[in-house]
């Protein structure tokens, strides 16, 4: 066997290791060996989010609440689409839950298993994850589209509004698609004239199927 | 094939992780062979009850009959070989009957009625011949609550197979004030594109959380300082996620012990005693059951991952434990389950709940990154690039008592995956007795 020495990487390394990966200006308050890592962005930037259509886009009928509700539930997955994130996150209410249960009889997101169970703050390390530049298992390229439809108005009660809808979602990841298919169920409420999300329930149909790899963010 | 020249102390050659014929012998040496993880005795509470487990390449059934007893049985009608249940789980009732012919079989597998019967008389297949039974496993052994079966007849009982790992089921039901487990009947299944030993080697090696896991654990500690700000504490879930991103000389001070076996544990305290209501009142429960001096030695033991060679992971102090069923030589299932400590106050659930969907969860934001490293790693191994796979890091320092346990005081010590291909050396080569 070969028993050479291995080259010392020292000076290399310290080199790297003092450089902080500047994450939103806020690398000096998280002194972790982890930050200490230079990130090479060569070949791994990603393309420019796509336009993100506003509330209003597509709203001829303002008043008109079945037209809204369905103009709000394609804003929302249009954003996730363009990788929005930010965008997205801002459609919840302050108090709002995102959820995807593991099945489709569970009733609580906080004491049963899911596919993801995130309030806001939640979500904001989901969407910092994935920005950050060494975010390794999104760097292969992938996008994601859905197609929501089905939307039904179930009940309205003073500022709230409860939408059932289905929804369709392929993603592109390296060469391969998936599909990822189910119900939607959001819980809406008006706040200062806007629909705001106080639940987002996702009920795939395939929740319980074997994944291929993991979900990337959302569905 | 030369196996023996592929693994060396330092280093394994790369066709251990690729070539199919290799494979296909871990499936007949290792896998149809040691003790195999099949459920908990809570996923099948009632007679007829049954749950479908592949045992290497075998689809198999465990399931609880009549008299309370549990089986593991091959899932094949021994008429024309279909397979009797088509579920992944249910209740067969009485008896399993076959979808093609009506045989049935009481639930232990024997034969207990053929469709005019009278055609086998004479025959080779009359009711006596055990070749008309659904084929049981060899040997089924449980372990406080967990169900293990055996293909080969032959070989070291269940407790000796599990040697120190079976901490892992202490360590779980300990946690209880009744001293036991029940299962939460979900089961998240993900594929990996890799080599199942890449699943192995993952678990404990404390090098790659900070590097491979920094993106998650920096976007968490950040949300997590300013909950502390703002509230003057953050839930518990938050350090879940931001301890992945702790220094490399934080990760290379925890210690592994790796046992001849395979087996392995990483040691490092979880950060689960927080001074919190919640936590006092569960310890209290604790200490009321089993003194306080035992309470205080199971809820301080010094576990993170506990490691059954060659297929599980058991994160015993959040009771969630992961087991590989090894698809191909780069395909691998991992069936994902957490369990409920009986008599637990429901935050304590709760808490290990948060780590499930956050970690362990088919939208993980932690195994995400890992399983893009296996699947790059299996196209490196794949490729004419190299013919190595290097675990030389503290090469040389690694200290074994006399029983042949390595223990490292340097977590980020490749003793773990040296300790592993040793013990599969002694499987694939050497034909240990599983």
């Amino acid at each position: 066997m070969n028993k050479q020495a291995i080259p010392s990487a020292g000076p290399d390394m310290k080199h790297l290791l003092d450089q902080d990966v500047v994450i939103e200006g806020d690398a000096a308050a998280a002194p972790t060996g982890a930050e200490r890592i230079e990130p090479t962005h060569a070949g791994r930037t990603r393309a420019a989010p796509g336009a993100v259509p506003s509330l209003q886009a597509g709203l001829a009928a303002a008043g008109d609440l079945q037209r809204e509700v369905e103009q709000f539930l394609y804003l929302q997955a249009e954003r996730l689409d363009a990788k929005d994130w930010q965008g997205f996150i801002d459609l919840f209410a302050d108090d709002g839950i995102y959820w995807a249960p593991a099945r489709a009889q569970q009733t609580s997101w906080e004491l049963e298993p899911s596919i993801f169970a995130e309030d806001k703050a939640m979500m904001e390390i989901r969407k910092g994850r994935v920005l950050h530049p060494n975010a390794w298992s999104q760097a292969p390229l992938w996008e994601t589209n859905h197609v929501v439809g089905h939307v039904a108005i179930e009940a309205v009660a003073g500022d709230r509004i409860e939408v059932r809808s289905r929804f369709h979602m392929m993603e592109l990841r390296r060469d391969s698609i998936r599909h990822f298919g189910g119900r939607y169920r959001h819980s809406l409420r008006r706040e200062n004239g806007a629909l705001r999300i106080v639940l987002q329930r996702v009920d795939l149909f395939n929740a319980q199927a074997p994944f291929d790899y993991v979900l990337q963010v959302w569905v | 094939m030369e196996l023996q020249t592929l693994i060396e102390p330092d280093r394994v050659h790369k066709r251990v992780y690729t070539d199919p014929a290799i494979f296909d012998a871990e499936i007949e040496r290792i896998f149809e062979r040691v003790w195999v993880y099949c459920g908990h005795e809570s996923q099948v509470p009632n007679p007829g009850d049954y749950w479908a487990v592949q045992i290497g390449r075998q689809p198999m059934l465990m399931v609880r009959d009549q008299d309370r007893r549990i089986h593991v049985v091959h899932n094949r009608c021994p008429h024309r070989g279909v397979q009797v249940i088509g579920n992944e789980c249910g209740n067969t009732g009485q008896a399993f009957v076959c979808s093609y012919h009506a045989w049935s079989f009481w639930l232990d597998g024997r034969v207990r009625a053929i469709p005019l019967a009278k055609g086998y008389e004479g025959t080779r297949m009359d009711k006596g011949n055990p070749d008309c039974n659904m084929k049981a496993a060899a040997r089924v052994a449980s372990y406080r609550g967990f169900v293990f079966a055996s293909l080969a007849a032959e070989g070291p009982d269940l407790m000796t197979f599990l040697g120190e790992a079976k901490v892992a089921f202490d360590d779980m039901c300990d946690r209880s004030p009744l001293g036991e487990v029940e299962v939460v009947p979900v089961c998240h299944r993900v594929i990996q594109h890799s080599n199942w030993k890449f699943f192995m080697e993952n678990q404990l090696d404390a090098l790659h959380p900070s590097v491979t896991h920094q993106s998650t654990g920096i976007a968490a500690g950040r949300v997590e300082r300013r909950l502390k700000e703002q509230q003057g504490s953050a839930p518990l879930y938050y350090h879940y996620l931001s301890a992945f991103a702790s220094s490399f000389e934080k990760w290379d001070g925890v210690q592994t012990i790796n046992y001849p076996q395979g087996h392995g544990i990483l040691k490092a305290y979880m950060g689960l005693r927080p001074q919190d209501p919640d936590t006092l009142e569960y310890e209290a429960l604790l200490k009321k059951a089993y003194g306080e001096e035992k309470a205080e030695a199971y809820l301080s033991r010094s576990i993170h991952h506990v490691l059954v060679y060659p297929y599980l992971s058991v994160q015993s102090p959040l009771q969630q434990l992961r087991c590989l069923r090894p698809l191909a030589p780069d395909r691998t299932l991992s069936e994902i389950w957490h369990f409920r400590l009986k008599g637990a106050p429901e935050a304590i659930y709760k808490r290990s709940l948060w780590y499930f969907n956050l970690v362990n969860s088919p939208a993980t934001m932690i195994n995400a990154d890992d399983l893009e490293n296996w699947t790059k790693g299996q196209w490196g191994l794949q490729s004419a690039g190299g013919d190595w796979v290097s675990f030389h890091r503290n090469h040389g320092g690694d200290r074994f008592d006399d029983q042949g346990v390595g223990y490292s005081n340097n977590g980020t010590s490749e003793i773990v995956m040296r300790s592993q291909f040793q013990a599969w050396k002694r499987y694939m080569v050497e034909g240990a007795a599983a």
